[in-house]
């Protein structure tokens, strides 16, 4: 984002002063929860009992983590969310490598060989990004049932697929609108055909484009509660839904200390990727509320 | 037989017709400029030469072989496009041989076909820079070499120049010209600037609304325009459009505040002499009104002098432009540059008859 | 491209090329987006219960839901929810961005903080929300630690204001997002009408008055349609929250539609709660996409 580009009026210190402190005091509303939850994640369940949440650990302990990790009860066994954290990598990798790929060949063609009809393809595809999922639930159960892939990941990569698709074609179409036709007609006087105008000019410039779509897909799949809870079963329950299971069991002693860090664990993946490309994560949502 | 015929060409956009009935002949080693405001069907024309678009009737040769149902990679035809479409992803280098590697050729060849077409272009120092890492010139220079390099039968340009400024722009000019006599290859080129027009083409089409207007050579355009629209888009400053009167052997054109200015003809051409006592448009370009320093310049002929007020005076350094008004309309007169004459006097302007043309008023068609 | 090919079957797979490559694509979501809205419509004006079933029965579960104390508390819960959350998520966004874009030093730490909780999952934020909010343990607990006796905020338990409890989680996770929009319109204002504005003599409340908010109309637009769909999708949120209670009292449609189709065995009933659900989003993002559409070319 650019600098600001608005000229700046003569301003008093002070006013100066309450705006920062204005600034900080939001900055401290948006960080209190992540900060109770990793504060009180090392904490023993005694001392959150007894303590206060704003505090730091008197006895810093790393249990709950491994807990919340690899032993804590999730239905029947003691397993830890682990095998839930694997099961949303082996949704979330092939359903947002199948979408980007198919948004960008959807992309391409809806900018750079467009056809009558196009247009209200694209406007069925981008209404396709709003729909409440609610009006699918019901039938993607029986369809998921007929093909043999209910309560598998399988099943929630191809949920993930299709309902991703809508926005992975927007921000394609979006990137390659703006890029030049000329490139392309150049393209096709040199003999390259539909393929290799795709793979060898429109691909290699589009890295930033696709990190946008990745992260927003990555984000958005890691993050589906309603799927999970529809579709998947024990074995194929994403990190959300365990994570929902443990701190919602009615079972026994709540152990906070073990929900936090498992609720931390379930934002990790998404919190890095954000720490790491926060810009392209940006862009995302930008481009995922700006349409045309 | 012409090397590339254009045969009644049609091409319409849903119930639009942006080309209509479109036929042009040019021979081989020719340079055809389409030159027409913008909206004319010039880049459409050009596309369709290309392969880029389909046309929807008619037929497009190139030495007697239709062309019609080829891909634009078959036709062997280049193209230079007005943002030179270079790769970005690509350097120089690859962008030049990206259509060889395309067509199959091996390696070794491509990069000595570069090589020689880098040399002939003097952009060897650039082949292994990106294209955004390149000045216009040096863009434009790129462009033409991936064109050269395929050593096709035709070369399409679709308003190269344009984006470049104005000194750049000259300079590419030359380098053009320079290339096609050089290579001797056939060029169609698209442009909305008629002094490019002029100065490039052995032939001109200009284009309006999809229809040729006149088809001929720099000096047909510009000495014999066919209506009024040719007269007023090519020649800058524009040639001067002026209502008058049929009267006789003359045409009377009205003045403010002083008689009629009356130029008095040995013999009106026979349509014009149809309108008597009705409005012609009298068509005389800025260098055949002069001061009479400059009547020596002019090639001996029917001549008529009168005293006019001068509005306004425009040194441009080789010359002088004094306008002046005749028939309600701004005349622009170009007069030697030692004229010292001022603005709101009078001065002695003489007009070449000779260089005189005459057009309908309502249907812009030239009377002759 | 094979070269056996002969040129006309050439040309013609040249041509339905492009459209062969997004068959696929249209063809999934024809399928599953549009046939299932058709399936699902139909269920709605059948006599499903646990399984579908395709007897009609006509519009007997639109009248039955319309009776349903539960729905009509879920439609108001979804009112105060998505009025309140527009309205703060708008005002605290624009706010912010306005305050941000008066060249703070240090804007490129507290953008990302501000954004950050976009990229957590409704149920981390929901967790987190729910023992931060509880009185036992969170913000009441801590209060009274730090010697304020008398604190109370226990609306999380109280049937009347738990859903403003949903409000306040919901509102934390998206005005960040709805900050980082209006910076961006604000960017996008040339300078020179600002410089032009101070140079009539604006003071800077007018300035933002008169000229700049005004210029952010579209902005508004796509902050409304993008929070209004996720208001009236809300559904992680309020399940890891509140998970619906105390009683129902933070019920929503799409809570409303998941418990009524998959535990309580009523899936005519959910399948015409979707069906309204659907045409309350569609009323918002129809037009808006048409005229988005419609502006390009």
């Amino acid at each position: 984002m650019a600098r600001s580009t608005q000229p700046s009026f003569g301003t008093g210190k002070l006013m100066r002063a309450a705006l920062y402190a204005v600034l900080i005091l939001f900055a401290v509303y948006y960080l209190l929860p992540l900060f109770v939850m990793l504060v009180n994640s090392v904490k023993t369940l005694d001392e959150i009992r007894g303590g206060n949440m704003m505090s730091l650990p008197e006895v810093f302990t790393i249990e709950p983590w491994l807990n919340a990790w690899s032993r804590a009860q999730i239905g029947v066994e003691p397993t830890g969310l682990s095998p839930y954290f694997i099961n949303s990598i082996m949704m979330v990798v092939p359903a947002v490598a199948i979408s980007t790929a198919l948004g960008a060949m959807n992309g391409y063609v809806l900018t750079k060989w467009r056809f009558p009809g196009d247009k209200i393809i694209f406007g069925l595809m981008l209404f396709a990004c709003f729909i409440p999922f609610q009006i699918v639930l019901i039938p993607m159960a029986r369809v998921l049932g007929m093909i043999g892939i209910a309560g598998t990941t399988s099943g929630l990569v191809l949920v993930h697929v299709v309902y991703g698709l809508g926005f992975t074609t927007l921000f394609f179409r979006n990137y390659y609108a703006a890029f030049p036709d000329e490139l392309i007609k150049a393209a096709k006087m040199d003999g390259a055909g539909f393929w290799r105008t795709f793979t060898r000019i429109l691909l290699p410039s589009s890295g930033p484009i696709i990190v946008v779509t990745v992260i927003w897909q990555f984000t958005n799949i890691w993050n589906d509660f309603l799927f999970g809870a529809s579709f998947a079963d024990f074995d194929s329950m994403p990190m959300t839904v365990a994570l929902n299971n443990l701190v919602s069991s009615s079972t026994g002693v709540k152990e906070y200390n073990v929900h936090f860090a498992g609720a931390v664990l379930a934002a990790l993946p998404t919190l890095i990727v954000y720490v790491v490309s926060g810009r392209y994560f940006v862009r995302g949502l930008m481009a995922g509320a700006v349409k045309g | 037989m012409s090397f590339l015929q254009i045969d009644k060409v049609c091409k319409s956009f849903g119930p639009i017709n942006v080309l209509r009935d479109i036929s042009l002949d040019v021979e081989e080693g020719g340079f055809l400029v389409l030159v027409g405001p913008s909206g004319c069907g010039k880049s459409t024309l050009l596309n369709t030469i290309a392969g880029l678009e389909k046309l929807t009737t008619g037929e497009i040769r190139i030495d007697g072989n239709v062309i019609d149902d080829l891909p634009p990679a078959e036709r062997n035809i280049a193209m230079v496009f007005q943002s030179y479409a270079l790769y970005p992803n690509m350097n120089v280098g690859q962008n030049i041989a990206f259509g060889l590697e395309m067509r199959g050729m091996p390696k070794g060849e491509r990069d000595a076909k570069v090589a020689e077409a880098a040399k002939t272009l003097q952009i060897e120092h650039l082949l292994d820079r990106k294209p955004g890492q390149l000045s216009g010139g040096q863009r434009q220079r790129v462009a033409m070499g991936r064109a050269l390099v395929r050593n096709p039968q035709l070369f399409l340009f679709d308003e190269p120049l344009s984006n470049l400024d104005a000194k750049l722009r000259v300079d590419m000019r030359t380098e053009i010209k320079r290339m096609h006599q050089t290579f001797g290859t056939t060029i169609v080129y698209v442009t909305h600037d008629q002094i490019e027009a002029m100065t490039l083409g052995t032939r001109i089409a200009v284009l309006k609304d999809g229809v040729v207007q006149q088809y001929g050579t720099p000096a047909e355009i510009y000495n014999d325009p066919t209506n009024l629209f040719v007269a007023d888009f090519m020649g800058s400053p524009a040639m001067n459009l002026i209502p008058a009167t049929v009267r006789g052997n003359g045409v009377e054109m009205a003045r403010a505040d002083e008689d009629p200015l009356v130029l008095g003809f040995d013999q009106l051409p026979g349509d014009v002499a149809a309108y008597e006592g009705q409005e012609v448009i009298v068509g005389i370009r800025p260098e055949a009104i002069t001061d009479a320093d400059s009547r020596a310049a002019m090639r001996a002929g029917q001549q008529v002098t009168a005293s006019c007020k001068i509005d306004v005076v425009e040194p441009a350094g080789a010359d002088i432009y004094a306008i002046t008004a005749l028939g309600g309309k701004e005349v622009v007169t170009r007069l030697h540059q030692d004229w010292f004459g001022q603005a709101n006097q009078h001065t002695e302007l003489v007009f070449n008859l000779e260089k005189v043309v005459f057009f309908d008023p309502q249907s812009g068609v030239r009377l002759r | 491209m094979q070269p056996s090919l002969p040129g006309k079957a050439q040309a013609t797979l040249r041509e339905v090329l492009p459209r062969l490559v997004l068959s696929p694509s249209l063809f999934l979501i024809l399928l599953f987006v549009y046939g299932f809205i058709i399936y699902t419509g139909y269920l709605s004006l059948t006599d499903s219960r646990m399984l579908p079933s395709y007897d009609l029965e006509g519009f007997g579960n639109y009248a039955n839901l319309w009776g349903q104390r539960n729905w009509l508390v879920a439609l108001q819960n979804l009112a105060i929810f998505g009025i309140l959350y527009i309205a703060i998520c708008s005002v605290l966004g624009l706010v912010l961005a306005i305050l941000l874009d008066q060249k703070i030093r240090g804007e490129g730490i507290l953008r990302p903080i501000y954004l950050y909780p976009m990229a957590l999952s409704f149920i981390v934020t929901g967790t987190a929300w729910k023992w931060f909010l509880d009185p036992g343990l969170g913000l009441e607990n801590t209060m009274h630690l730090w010697g304020w006796e008398s604190f109370t905020f226990n609306w999380i338990k109280d049937r009347d204001m738990a859903i403003y409890t949903v409000v306040i989680a919901a509102v934390w996770q998206s005005s960040g997002f709805v900050m980082a929009m209006f910076l961006a319109g604000l960017r996008g204002i040339d300078s020179e009408i600002m410089k032009a504005a101070q140079m009539d003599g604006a003071s800077r409340w007018s300035l933002y008055t008169r000229i700049v908010i005004p210029q952010l109309r579209p902005v508004f637009l796509s902050a409304f349609v993008v929070l209004a769909h996720l208001a009236i999708k809300a559904y992680d949120l309020v399940i890891a929250l509140t998970n619906g209670g105390p009683g129902r009292a933070t019920e929503l449609p799409a809570t409303f539609m998941y418990s009524y189709t998959f535990t309580r065995n009523q899936m005519g009933v959910g399948a015409s709660s979707a069906v309204i659900m659907l045409a309350m989003i569609a009323s918002i993002i129809v037009p808006y996409l048409y005229s988005e559409l419609r502006e390009r070319r």
